[in-house]
């Protein structure tokens, strides 16, 4: 008898729980995406549409065209008048539409806004151009010590809260792992209209150049154990919300997408073992799960989904403070000359 | 013109016919004219538009087209013509040296005037087959904005008959139905082939008539061949046309509605001249007329349009009851013309004695043809709005002005009119603005002196500008200050605050600043300063302008994004709630003074003149104060002390490695280093900064870089290319930007001591280090050019290594404006009096002109070495061996030389030789001389190349030094031959779809020339290389200078660093050619940088004008920069061929960084 692999995620039933995450090399390209589609993906993130970024641009390109304009007699401009400059959202939006008609998965928008106005102004643009919901990326980096973690948090819920007026389309929150009482900041977020929570953010973590002594950003591809975040989050969670939850991050192989199902998860999304093995590794990921699924004798993915969360599991604690404890009692136990701290 | 043709052809909008027209950019107007020629020739509509120097070279074409009788229009922004100087204003100069050559000309005087006659124009020349000028005044009408009334597509397309049109074709060079044209004639038949088109050019005028009269028919509105206003039974009567009719049929007005008998006749159709026409339209009553011409002509009897109306009085018997005709200049180079003026010329018609011959506008007291007029006359009407904005080029004031008239004239009864008055300098320029509004059509084409609203956008103009001078008396002053309504008095210079207490203005403030930067604007506070001035001057209710100006901000910068109208909408809402008025106290308070150039009466020229035109007072200088022949000083720009920068940069000794970068590329010279002996060190300043030199060329020297505070732009380069980081704080280098105001006054006083340091020992350093040339006194210095210019580097280089007897020919372009437009010139002088010598003569000629210099030096030189072995008997055979043969390539034998010809004009003049004095005042060019040919890309690649080309095959000892941008920068960036493929620039809107010339290797074909391509911002000690082996060079020198510009679309303050990314992706690969190597046997092409490291698209995503495309149409972009990839890889693939071995010489910039 074959596995029942559909899931639901944000009230869309999936086809099963392996989708995409936002990744400009994947979700950005449509050869790619239907190839990803053809490969088994039951859903696609597109990349996030940063509002800082288009703002940036629009900026940069009104300074360089008005420099020096209107100051001189014999060079009043010094560039032609273009027809359109196509700044602003379009091209996302232009590339949103292209990939609802390039694939039939569902397309999911994502958004990072810097602005009130622009976080909904654009999510109200990704609803109208099509998207069957929208993931809101969300991270404050604050460095003034005056700010405290409530009023970030509180930053957080303002505008999911205000996203959420403003679009009927099913709504998520991607967040980073780093908050102080995450079950009872997702609480709220969900209170205040998120329909499902991606756990988690990776966040592109600047490097130091040692030649120019300057910071860099480079993001670097997640690797598998990362995988371990999500998977206590998302245990810990999984019994308290009435809400859909995603995992991402270290999802490298058929292991991680069982143990984030296990967790609780009702979809899991990657992207850099994509990047690193192609496209069409996930339809051997695909097979992979659905014969370990099959080997295990589960009929569905539902059935699996949350089976080990932090109330269904046998040794919930594992998931506290014990688990580190209990790892240094081993590590100790192996090196029985160290003295143990 | 042009360029909006060229945009709308870009855009695909189509014409009457239902086609886009074709337009084509060609190498200069002479192409442009030949190529019109055959588009005619073959049978198509075609036209032209060009000005002054291009309407020269459009001359031989002009002929030939009148000759075959073929029908165009050509549109001229009439414009000054070059002769002592160059100008690029407006008057009829241009014009009126075609006049001869068989077309048809038509006048507009007023912006509306333009539109309406270029439509009579086209539709004339189809019906009479002679082709037709329009010309209207250049800046007074082609830049003036104003409120007119537009012709509709489908009164242009009844106005052209589809039958003239397809007669045109009929005619046109077709192998179906051959002929032969353009034939060699004999004297047999020319004469009579000549006199064969009469009938066609007698029929213009009644055509003309015609075309107007179906044009009022369709429109409305009249015009005829002349047209007469004034008193019915005027007695004097001024004849003219062009924008100067305007300013006389307001005084006309004034004086008839005062009863006196005075009339206008405005000349519309100047050619052919209907002699009947044009009495018929001077009243019967007309006893005196006087001719006003914008031209001169030099030994004429008068000038064109006098002579004209002279011999049409005479051939139809008027000048019996009319006996006295004057004629008159005015208003050349766009020199004011106003209704005061034509006052006085009424005047003097009525005179007892007129001038019968006189000039108006100046003061002649050489020849004393002036006229001097009565300035208090005036013609302005109580009810129209007068305002003048003085704004920075930067702050948008302008464009602001531009959507004031538009924001009136489109949405109220009202007329508005805007013209702008801008500077010569291109870094801090500052723009005056000057905008009625009016219930009534506005005619008065002249700048406002009684304005009842002045802003002045920028508080420290207030020192440097007599902004009020234009103030009337109850006038509203708005001035953007950082002081608020209660502290602002005291920071108002005594003489502004004099002004204000005697005119009784009316004073409001508003920080502008602080406001723009609230709304994310930066310094861009033109929407900020125009909601104050619809709130202040009540032209419309304030919530509708407010309304009007937030549409304006739509159309003006709807295409660039929603954050650029956010922001600009936020400025206009939050600009009033920082506007105050200040109550005026009755007493003067302040202790500032406005800054004055003239400092004392009667000195040398740089006192009597200069300081006059840096005071604003150019107007009031009179004939004899200016040279007769366009002589002026050089080193004269250490004067203005403009004083623009924000920032500038700060030396912190302790981290300098002193690698010279920063003097280097500096492009306004304005920071300095200098090594001098300790011993010379005395009085020194608190806070001046020295360190010891660490060469071992200069024992017990120290060193000191030090900024020129008042004349840094603050671009900030000098910092980015810093290689010299703190090891406790990492952003902190060897110079740092920090604010001008907290260090002004200590680093004035420290650069006036570094001035007084003794330079360095020219003999002592290595000047083939980038850092020992930096050792070097620049002898260019305070452009006016852009702040960042890529340009302006190469030149201070090339003066610090042999600008102490280096004669410049300059290339008519950004180079030539920042090198030679008055009021000063950064060309300077060393202690001795040396300097460089310039000259700008045309555009298209430069390298020709330069050849000229070098062919009069040798020439010279071989009459002196003549004159010299001549009388060998008295200077002895071994002192003339060395003086003719000794070597002269370093400083020392430089030195050594010029010791020689010292000692041997003494020698001279005690002797008395037949030939010792000649041979004395030639001697001096037995130091060598160095002739530098420099221009920009549009000159070497396009309309100049010809002539480069030539110059190159000569043989002669010259260095031709290309500042190459890849566009027309001084004109606002057209394509040349130069722009790279995908690069976006006027006149290649859709991404330019060829490739770059390679101008180098056609040069290096030649085998004699050196070649080099250099880029200073990515390997500094290659360019100082290439400079010294092209100088060294006995032959023709071709140096390319990769020149960043703010064309580009780049951040100027990176732009040096950016250049290493240029270099490195293999757009602009490095290299040297020396045919002395060949010559020795040895390798000749070096080629000089790496081997491309990095793709060009990561280069063009840096730069706007390539990025721009990308946005605009990314399927074009990807193939052009395809394109572009695969000239990068057939260039560099070549040039290792040609190279044989690669090899790189080392980089001082990663010298110094390790």
């Amino acid at each position: 008898m074959s596995v029942d692999l559909t899931t639901c995620y944000l009230g869309m039933p999936l086809c099963n729980p392996l989708a995409i995450a936002a990744c400009r090399p994947l979700t950005g390209d449509l050869d790619m995406l239907r190839r990803l589609e053809d490969a088994g993906a039951s859903m696609a993130v597109l990349p996030s549409l940063f509002e800082e970024q288009i703002e940036h641009e629009e900026l940069e390109i009104n300074r360089l065209l008005e420099f020096q304009t209107e100051s001189f007699a014999e060079a009043m401009s010094h560039f032609p008048e273009l027809d359109n400059y196509n700044t602003g959202p379009q091209e996302y939006l232009r590339h949103l539409e292209d990939a609802k008609k390039a694939v039939s998965i569902p397309i999911i928008g994502s958004l990072n806004g810097q602005s009130n106005g622009g976080w909904v102004r654009y999510a109200k643009m990704i609803e109208e151009a099509g998207a069957d919901a929208l993931e809101l990326n969300v991270y404050i980096v604050p460095t003034d010590p005056g700010i405290t973690s409530a009023d970030v948090e509180q930053r957080y819920l303002d505008l999911v809260s205000a996203v959420r007026q403003s679009v009927e389309i099913p709504l998520s929150v991607k967040f980073g792992p780093h908050i102080t009482s995450l079950p009872h900041f997702a609480q709220h977020l969900v209170a205040a209209g998120a329909d499902g929570l991606v756990l988690f953010n990776r966040y592109v973590e600047a490097d130091i150049d040692l030649e120019t002594l300057q910071f860099k950003p480079d993001l670097v591809l997640s690797n598998r154990h990362e995988a371990r975040v999500p998977i206590r989050w998302i245990a810990i969670l999984r019994d308290q919300l009435q809400a859909s939850l995603a995992a991402t991050s270290g999802i490298h192989r058929m292991q991680g997408v069982l143990k984030l199902l296990l967790a609780g998860a009702d979809v899991t999304m990657l992207a850099s073992a994509l990047l690193m093995k192609g496209p069409e590794f996930l339809s051997i990921l695909l097979e992979e799960v659905t014969t370990w699924l099959e080997e295990n004798e589960y009929q569905s993915v539902e059935q699996m989904k949350g089976s080990m969360s932090r109330s269904n599991s046998s040794n919930p604690g594992a998931l506290e403070r014990a688990n580190y404890m209990r790892a240094l009692i081993r590590y100790s136990a192996e090196y029985p000359g160290e003295p143990v701290a | 013109m042009g360029e909006l043709s060229d945009a709308w052809s870009a855009q695909q909008r189509i014409n009457i016919f239902g086609t886009v027209p074709d337009v084509i950019e060609m190498q200069s107007e002479g192409g442009a004219a030949g190529a019109v020629h055959g588009s005619l020739q073959a049978g198509a509509l075609t036209t032209t538009f060009t000005a002054s120097q291009g309407l020269l070279l459009m001359i031989p074409n002009m002929y030939k087209i009148a000759g075959e009788l073929l029908p165009t229009v050509f549109h001229i922004a009439a414009r000054t013509l070059a002769t002592h100087a160059l100008s690029i204003f407006g008057d009829h100069s241009d014009v009126m040296s075609i006049r001869q050559a068989g077309w048809a000309m038509l006048a507009s005087n007023s912006v509306q005037e333009v539109q309406d006659l270029a439509m009579i124009s086209h539709a004339a020349t189809l019906r009479s087959r002679v082709p037709f000028i329009h010309f209207f005044d250049g800046f007074r009408t082609s830049h003036e904005v104003n409120k007119i009334e537009q012709l509709s597509r489908d009164e242009i397309r009844a106005m052209i008959e589809d039958d003239l049109v397809q007669a045109c074709r009929d005619r046109a060079m077709d192998p179906d139905k051959p002929v032969l044209r353009g034939s060699a004639q004999n004297p047999d038949v020319f004469f009579q082939a000549r006199e064969a088109c009469n009938p066609y050019h007698n029929a213009v005028p009644q055509i003309v008539r015609e075309t107007m009269q179906q044009f009022r028919e369709l429109t409305g509105r009249s015009y005829d061949l002349f047209e007469y206003v004034g008193a019915d039974d005027a007695e004097r009567v001024i004849v003219m046309m062009g924008s100067g009719a305007g300013a006389v049929e307001e005084a006309v007005s004034r004086l008839s509605s005062a009863g006196e008998k005075v009339g206008l006749v405005k000349v519309r159709l100047y050619r052919p001249f209907e002699t009947a026409a044009f009495v018929a339209a001077l009243p019967e009553s007309t006893r005196k007329v006087a001719v006003l011409d914008r031209t001169k002509e030099p030994g004429a009897v008068g000038e064109p349009l006098y002579q004209d109306v002279v011999a049409a009085l005479a051939e139809t018997g008027r000048l019996s009851s009319c006996p006295t005709v004057l004629g008159g200049r005015y208003g050349l180079s766009s020199k004011e013309f106003t209704p005061a003026m034509a006052s006085r010329i009424f005047e003097e018609l009525d005179s007892s004695d007129p001038k019968r011959h006189f000039t108006i506008g100046i003061v002649d007291d050489v020849t004393h043809l002036s006229l001097k007029w009565d300035p208090r006359f005036s013609t302005e009407e109580e009810d129209v709005t007068r305002a003048v904005f003085y704004g920075l080029g930067s702050d948008g004031t302008v464009g602001a002005s531009k959507n004031s008239v538009k924001i009136i004239g489109e949405n109220t009864p009202m007329y508005a009119q805007g013209y702008f008055v801008y500077d010569s300098k291109k870094a801090g320029s500052v723009t005056v603005s000057h905008v009625r509004f009016s219930p009534r059509p506005i005619q008065s084409t002249y700048l406002i002196d009684r304005a009842n609203f002045v802003a002045c956008h920028q508080f420290n103009f207030l020192e440097r500008i007599d902004v009020l001078t234009t103030a009337q008396p109850g006038a509203t002053f708005l001035l953007n200050s950082p002081y608020g309504p209660d502290e602002v008095w005291d920071k108002i210079p005594k003489e502004v605050q004099q002004q204000i207490i005697d005119k009784q203005l009316r004073l409001f403030v508003v920080d502008a600043i602080s406001v723009a930067q609230e709304a994310g604007m930066g310094m861009r506070i033109n929407t900020i300063m125009q909601t104050c001035f619809f709130a202040l001057s009540g032209v419309l209710p304030r919530d509708q302008a407010i309304e009007q100006i937030k549409e304006a901000i739509r159309k003006t910068y709807g295409k660039r994004g929603q954050t650029i109208l956010d922001r600009n909408f936020a400025a206009v809402d939050a600009a009033l709630t920082g506007l105050f008025e200040v109550q005026v106290p009755s007493d003067i308070t302040s202790t500032i003074k406005r800054i004055s150039y003239s400092h004392s009466e009667g000195a040398d020229f740089v006192q009597r003149v200069t300081s006059m035109l840096l005071d604003g007072r150019g107007d009031l200088l009179p004939v004899s104060a200016l040279p007769v022949d366009g002589t002026f000083p050089t080193d004269t720009a250490k004067i203005e002390k403009r004083s623009i920068a924000q920032e500038i940069p700060i030396w912190d000794g302790d981290i300098c490695i002193q690698c010279g970068l920063c003097t280097l590329v500096c492009p306004h010279a304005a920071i300095r280093s200098k090594a001098y002996p300790k011993s010379s060190v005395n009085g020194v300043p608190d806070g001046f900064e020295s360190r010891d030199w660490k060469g071992k060329e200069l024992p017990d020297h120290l060193l000191t870089i030090q900024v020129a505070p008042e004349d840094c732009t603050g671009c900030g380069i000098c910092v980015d290319v810093c290689p010299a980081k703190s090891k406790e704080v990492v952003k902190h280098k060897a110079i740092n930007m920090e604010p001008k105001l907290e260090h002004l006054d200590r680093e004035r006083d420290n650069f006036e001591y570094f001035l007084s340091l003794p330079e360095v020992d020219r003999t002592q350093i290595r000047t083939e280090t980038v850092k020992g040339s930096q050792l070097l006194q620049p002898l260019f210095e305070y452009s006016g050019a852009c702040a960042g210019c890529g340009e302006t580097p190469y030149l201070k280089l090339m003066s610090q290594l042999y600008g102490d007897r280096a004669l410049i020919a300059n290339a008519t372009g950004c180079s030539s404006i920042y090198g030679g437009n008055l009021p000063t010139t950064p060309w300077s002088a060393n202690s001795d009096g040396r300097g460089p010598t310039w000259n700008n003569s045309l555009f298209e000629d430069n390298a020709e002109f330069g050849l000229g210099l070098r062919l009069a030096l040798d020439q010279k030189r071989d009459h002196a070495e003549f004159l010299l072995k001549s009388i060998a008997g008295t200077v002895g055979d071994d002192a003339v061996r060395a003086i003719l043969e000794a070597p002269q390539t370093t400083e020392t034998e430089i030195l050594e030389q010029r010791k020689r010809v010292s000692g041997l004009k003494e020698q001279l003049a005690a002797s008395d030789e037949e030939y010792a004095g000649k041979l004395a005042a030639l001697a001096d060019v037995f130091v060598n001389r160095s002739v530098w040919i420099v221009g920009g890309d549009g000159w070497a690649y396009d309309i100049g190349f010809g002539g480069l080309d030539h110059v190159l095959t000569t043989g002669r000892n010259v260095n031709i030094l290309v500042l190459d941008t890849g566009v027309y920068s001084n004109t606002g960036g057209q394509a040349s031959k130069a722009t790279p493929r995908a690069a976006v620039a006027k006149f290649a809107a859709a991404g330019k779809p060829s490739r770059k010339k390679d101008l180098g290797m056609l040069a290096v074909s030649y085998g004699n020339v050196y070649v080099a391509q250099v880029a200073m911002g990515s390997n500094p000690a290659q360019t100082v290389k290439a400079f010294r082996e092209a100088e060294s060079y006995p032959g023709p020198s071709l140096l390319m200078a990769y020149s960043h510009c703010i064309a580009h679309g780049i951040d100027m303050t990176t732009a040096m660093t950016h250049q290493k990314t240029v270099v490195q992706t293999g757009f602009w690969p490095l290299f040297r050619y020396d045919p002395r190597e060949a010559n020795a046997g040895e390798q000749p092409f070096h080629l000089d940088s790496r081997k491309p490291s990095k793709p060009f698209r990561e280069l063009a995503m840096k730069e706007a004008r390539f990025a721009m495309l990308t946005r605009m149409d990314g399927e074009r972009a990807d193939l052009l920069l395809e394109q572009a990839q695969r000239d990068i890889d057939d260039q560099w693939r070549y040039y290792e061929q040609m190279a044989g071995v690669e090899r790189a010489i080392v980089n001082d910039f990663e010298e110094a960084q390790s």
